[in-house]
């Protein structure tokens, strides 16, 4: 397989618009903004996981895909935009870093992520190893989204965005044991942190059910 | 089933059972109860053969790890017993902080037996998530602050731990195949491997499970983590936890050290560990809460241990020893420091003072074990520490400064603590004062420990020598 094949250049295309939406993720300015493009990336990486299933002839990937689709790109934009609407948390993300800077700083780091990958994986598959830089550029995003958001929903959205670039090199990895087993438990854990979430915005709301007060106690809560 | 398996699976059957248990009473003794049988399943493991079965595998590295967890887990179970009322939990509450422990101790195990780096993985994944639900069970702010940021530290650690599990499968499959994430194939293998690969999944693994065991700069979780919480938590947290992260790190070791062309691993291990060594024996000083105070101390002796690996040679067997010795004392001083701050209705430090002369078995052990955890003999420490400065001596000289420096600094950090939580004026009782028998059971696990690590400091019996021998041999 290589660049000019159908099977590459869809896997391809699949992996570059994750990447896409981790840019479209750092310059949203809404919150549901912020979980759609979400929703959108984790259906991409499902596409992505259900595409390598095909190519690699791997049955269990489309099991990952479908879990994949079912939680990032349906249940968990759907609960976090409840949450949104019940809480009335709908405003403004606040950032630490303006949309310039944290585009250009995006772009070092994916430049950083090609040129960390590249020269060390001479010897893999070239899918493999177009995967794996844009994975890594996924998972550098990610983190630089949880840096520079001060709530805690853009911080746990930065942190499912940096494991979908996780599941993306792991289904990149042809023949990889336990992909499904891993991914799943990949996304427990994911799950184990929506939840908390959830738990921490829900007392924050009991505790006060004045919206000034829990706009005083945003952002430090994280 | 494989009896490494049952070990396992054992735990993981009683945090459901403990789940459904509505009395706290009787929870606490089918904890024990668990945790009893663990060790005695422990205990039959030198007698199982040694090798792979199925996914796990019983080695001479994760042998004598399993053995101390097994039994700081009952310990634990026991001191948790004698504490549970003290902590106040509500009844929900209750049986998630006993479910949750006894999940943790099946993960821990796991996270040591497993051949399968994936296991691995997920097993230490399952112990971060039940370790946060218990450092946030007592749900005060403060609480919830930590939860929270051990939870997002952690979890983005973890993450990179996958990733550089996902790199190091992908610089075996070419040689392996579908075997590429067993241990014991890797470490076969790793010679025929892309070096430059390799380097890349260590430095991964390296930041991913070093977040867990608690390296600076990655340690900013454990202190707040130690801080909350029932007491009991905090004696797994830094017994057990810790040592199954940086066993995953020796394990990672192994692999990376087994291929010539890779980059050599112990400079990285050697600047991590004088890193948390010298920031935590500054951090020491002038702390105000005497939980938060041992934190830091345990990210000091991690960093120590991870030195003495990164020094290799003779060093290794002194961090196997180091660990060991350190997960003995500090879970022992975490079961006093948890005693004192029931009894005076605080953990700050000032709150604490005089324990020698107002509850001396309590303060006696207390200070003993201060005296142990900052290398003093006879205990554990005093030995790996003194064996590890040696092996510097000769191997690298220029950095016996530094090292020095740091277990001297740290040392007369909790030498001052030692002096002003035991000695002088006792403070006025403010807490709740538990019953004789609950003040036994929370003293007496302290006084086993200390009896334990100076037992293997002073007339270490010739099997667990010549294991800890063997045990250090693979790790390269």
């Amino acid at each position: 397989m290589t660049y000019g094949q159908l099977p590459y250049d869809i896997a391809h295309m699949l992996g570059g618009g994750v990447l896409l939406f981790s840019f479209v993720l750092l310059y949203q300015r809404r919150i549901t903004a912020v979980i759609n493009a979400f929703a959108m990336q984790g259906a991409l990486v499902a596409f992505a996981a259900a595409w390598q299933g095909v190519t690699q002839d791997a049955a269990g990937l489309f099991l990952t895909a479908a879990i994949a689709f079912g939680a990032k790109a349906v249940a968990i934009p759907l609960v976090l935009r409840a949450m949104v609407r019940r809480l009335d948390l709908e405003r403004g993300v606040e950032t630490a870093l303006g949309i310039g800077p944290s585009m250009i700083a995006g772009v070092g780091l994916v430049g950083l992520a090609i040129l960390v990958v590249l020269p060390a994986t001479t010897g893999v598959h070239a899918l493999a190893r177009e995967d794996l830089a844009l994975s890594l550029s996924v998972v550098l995003l990610g983190m630089l989204m949880m840096i520079t958001r001060r709530n805690v929903i853009g911080q746990v959205i930065g942190l499912m965005s940096l494991e979908n670039g996780l599941l993306l090199a792991a289904i990149g990895a042809a023949g990889m044991p336990l992909v499904v087993e891993l991914s799943t438990a990949a996304l427990v854990l994911v799950l184990a942190i929506v939840a908390a979430v959830i738990a921490l915005e829900m007392r924050e709301r009991l505790q006060s059910l004045d919206t000034h007060a829990l706009q005083d106690h945003r952002g430090e809560q994280g | 089933m494989p009896l490494p398996w049952i070990i396992v699976f054992l735990p993981w059957a009683g945090a459901i059972l403990l789940a459904l248990l509505p009395r706290a009473r009787l929870a606490a003794l089918v904890n024990i109860g668990i945790s009893s049988v663990s060790l005695l399943l422990a205990l039959a493991l030198p007698f199982d053969d040694f090798g792979p079965s199925g996914w796990t595998h019983l080695d001479p590295l994760n042998l004598p790890l399993l053995l101390v967890g097994a039994f700081v887990g009952l310990t634990t179970a026991i001191y948790s017993a004698a504490t549970l009322e003290a902590e106040a939990l509500d009844a929900l509450g209750q049986r998630a902080y006993h479910a949750a422990f006894q999940g943790f101790m099946g993960a821990q195990a796991l996270a040591l037996l497993a051949d399968n780096l994936g296991v691995m993985w997920v097993a230490i994944e399952i112990a971060t998530v039940a370790t946060v639900l218990m450092v946030a069970i007592h749900r005060t702010p403060a609480a919830i602050e930590a939860a929270w940021k051990f939870f997002v530290l952690c979890g983005v650690g973890i993450a990179l731990a996958l990733l550089g599990t996902i790199l190091l499968y992908l610089a075996a499959q070419p040689v392996l195949g579908e075997e590429g994430l067993s241990w014991r194939a890797l470490l076969g293998a790793a010679g025929r491997m892309d070096a430059n690969l390799l380097n890349l999944a260590f430095v991964f693994l390296l930041v991913g499970y070093g977040t867990k065991a608690g390296l600076v700069p990655l340690h900013s979780w454990l202190p707040d983590a130690h801080a909350e919480g029932p007491t009991a938590i905090s004696a797994v947290l830094s017994g057990l936890l810790l040592n199954a992260a940086l066993h995953a790190v020796l394990r990672t070791k192994s692999i990376i050290g087994a291929n010539p062309d890779a980059l050599p691993t112990g400079p990285f291990l050697m600047a991590l560990g004088l890193a948390s060594l010298l920031l935590a024996a500054l951090a020491l000083w002038r702390r105000a809460d005497a939980r938060r105070l041992f934190a830091w101390s345990s990210i000091e002796h991690m960093g120590l241990a991870a030195f003495a690996f990164g020094v290799g040679g003779a060093a290794t067997l002194a961090g196997l020893l180091h660990m060991i010795g350190h997960s003995l004392i500090k879970s022992a001083i975490f079961f006093g420091i948890g005693q004192a701050a029931a009894l005076k209705g605080s953990q700050k430090m000032r709150a604490i003072g005089g324990l020698a002369a107002s509850h001396p078995w309590l303060g006696w052990g207390l200070a003993l074990a201060i005296a142990g955890i900052g290398g003093l003999p006879p205990f554990l420490l005093f030995a790996s520490e003194f064996q590890m400065v040696a092996e510097t001596i000769g191997a690298h000289p220029w950095a016996v400064l530094p090292l020095g420096l740091g277990i001297v600094t740290a040392a007369a950090a909790l030498i001052a603590a030692l002096q002003s939580l035991c000695f002088g004026a006792p403070t006025p009782d403010a807490g709740l004062v538990p019953g004789p028998a609950a003040m036994v059971a929370g003293i007496a696990p302290l006084w086993l420990h200390l009896a334990v690590a100076a037992w293997l400091a002073l007339a270490m019996p010739g099997a667990i020598a010549t294991l800890l021998r063997d045990a250090a041999g693979l790790i390269r």
